[in-house]
């Protein structure tokens, strides 16, 4: 489980995040959504350490990861998967590399046994006879899908996903709607994913946060979204004219 | 003043990190052996061609400006080969390496930056400047040197051949200028000015591309800002070593 209390961000004077205060549960999808712009991938990049918040605390399980120095916080990120908004895949490196790349730096295992283990994270994100190709070589879905493989190479405990289905058609977007919950509950993970996409919203939010302008508007699930009071909340998601008549029909 | 001093304190806190110990010390050595092919042996090429050339164009410029039969011949290839020696191999090819080496890591470290891709390296637990610079600055170490004894003799050669083809100069007559009061010193002075111009390319070009914010418009302003600043402190690096290594 990982905690967020009281948590505040700000750059350069100008507070990004404001009191965050939020639980992400183990086996479930959580989601935090809003516009773009709302702090969601700040959010995201402030729990798993790459910005240094300015108030609050941040747990995994029982630990204060925000005070940890940066050989515990290493400890802790070994158990991280994440997935990048843009993949994040490295671009001198093949398919296999890079998903071999985390059992390299922090496994004793021998050549076989990792590359046993990367064909089974390739084939567990269906990525088949992609091996030995290079990031630039494959499509958008695809490199969404080996930055995933990537992600769960080391068994993580904790799985990111900043907007993991931003710019892929409905279908593939769809995909790896799937793939991520299916993951989450296989390996019981603490998952955590920003997106504004409200298909993956309606088919994975089991727990969702809402964010407008780095405040913590709502926090509910998918099923309770539809019915939401919450004025903002209910602009951003029944945005377009359809999703308006739904609402209305709803009430 | 307050920004200059900032961004010098920036750039000893990433040498701090990048001189930490490495994670696996295999994985650093598979790097380093890429950044030998990358930066080093790739560079083979272009240094040959400039050695050559340059070589060619000092013993025909000495020749023609000592055209007086009061001085021996054999000074052209003396001239030839201290000017080589002394300064040209070791500040031009620093200096040309600034350009073609320089770019290449800023550019490649300011696009890993704003594709997410140090991010990634930093959330797995890596130590990203130590994985990315590091095996640079070990392998520029290594193989520039050898860049400078190779423009060293393509640069003599390349005079040899100009002189000779040109008649400004006898073979015999250029070999014996060569060879006319060496000191074998002049050597090890170039080689320790390429460490310090390869330890100034890969730290500064590294910092420049490390710390890119925004798109390719800044890792193209990074890329520059690391060939300008570098080439500056190579020159202002030359004259302060050649003070305290000749004086």
């Amino acid at each position: 489980m990982i905690r967020v209390i009281d948590l505040d961000k700000s750059f350069n004077n100008q507070l990004v995040l404001s009191n965050i205060s939020v639980s992400f549960e183990p086996g479930k999808t959580n989601l935090v959504i809003g516009r773009s712009g709302s702090g969601k991938t700040v959010l995201l990049k402030s729990i798993v350490g790459l910005h240094e918040i300015d108030r609050g605390e941040i747990w995994y399980d029982d630990i204060l990861f925000n005070k940890l120095d940066f050989k515990a916080k290493k400890e802790i990120r070994k158990e991280i998967g994440m997935l990048f908004q843009g993949s994040a895949l490295f671009d001198s490196l093949s398919v296999e590399q890079n998903v071999k790349f985390p059992l390299d730096m922090f496994t004793d295992k021998n050549e076989e046994e990792k590359t046993d283990r990367v064909n089974f994270c390739l084939k567990r994100v269906n990525i088949i006879n992609a091996n030995k190709l290079l990031p630039s070589e494959l499509s958008g879905g695809m490199k969404k899908r080996v930055a995933i493989a990537r992600a769960i190479s080391l068994n993580p405990k904790y799985l990111f996903c900043d907007e993991p289905n931003s710019g892929l058609d409905p279908i593939t977007a769809i995909l790896i709607d799937e793939l991520i919950k299916e993951l989450t509950e296989e390996y019981t993970m603490t998952t955590i994913v920003n997106t504004h996409d409200m298909n993956s919203v309606m088919k994975i939010g089991e727990k969702i946060i809402f964010l407008s302008d780095g405040v913590k508007c709502w926090e509910g699930s998918n099923k309770e979204i539809l019915y939401s009071d919450c004025t903002i909340l209910n602009d951003f998601v029944f945005a377009n004219a359809l999703a308006k008549q739904l609402k209305s029909s709803l009430k | 003043m307050i920004k200059f001093l900032t961004q010098f304190g920036h750039y000893f806190l990433l040498l701090k990190k990048v001189f930490s110990k490495p994670e696996k010390p295999y994985v650093y050595y598979k790097q380093t052996m890429h950044e030998l092919v990358f930066l080093g042996l790739n560079s083979v090429g272009i240094i040959t061609v400039i050695s050559f050339f340059m070589g060619a164009v000092i013993t025909l410029q000495t020749a023609y400006n000592t055209e007086n039969p009061i001085y021996p011949t054999y000074l052209i290839g003396l001239g030839c080969r201290d000017s080589i020696l002394l300064e040209f191999s070791s500040t031009i090819t620093a200096l040309i390496l600034a350009g073609k080496v320089g770019s290449n890591i800023a550019s490649e470290l300011g696009t890993m930056r704003v594709t997410e891709q140090i991010d990634a390296l930093e959330t797995m637990g890596v130590n990203s400047a130590s994985y990315l610079i590091l095996p640079k600055i070990i392998a520029t170490l290594l193989f520039n040197p050898i860049l400078t004894l190779i423009s060293i003799s393509v640069g003599i050669f390349g005079g040899w051949i100009a002189g000779t083809s040109a008649g400004v100069i006898t073979s015999e007559d250029f070999v014996y200028g060569i060879q006319y009061a060496f000191i074998p010193y002049y050597v090890t002075y170039a080689i320790i000015k390429t460490l310090f111009f390869a330890f100034v390319i890969t730290s500064v070009s590294s910092f420049q591309g490390y710390f890119v914010e925004g798109g390719s418009l800044e890792v193209g302003q990074a890329s520059t800002r690391a060939v300008v600043y570098s080439s500056v402190l190579i020159l202002l690096l030359n004259v302060i070593l050649t003070q305290l290594l000749l004086s």
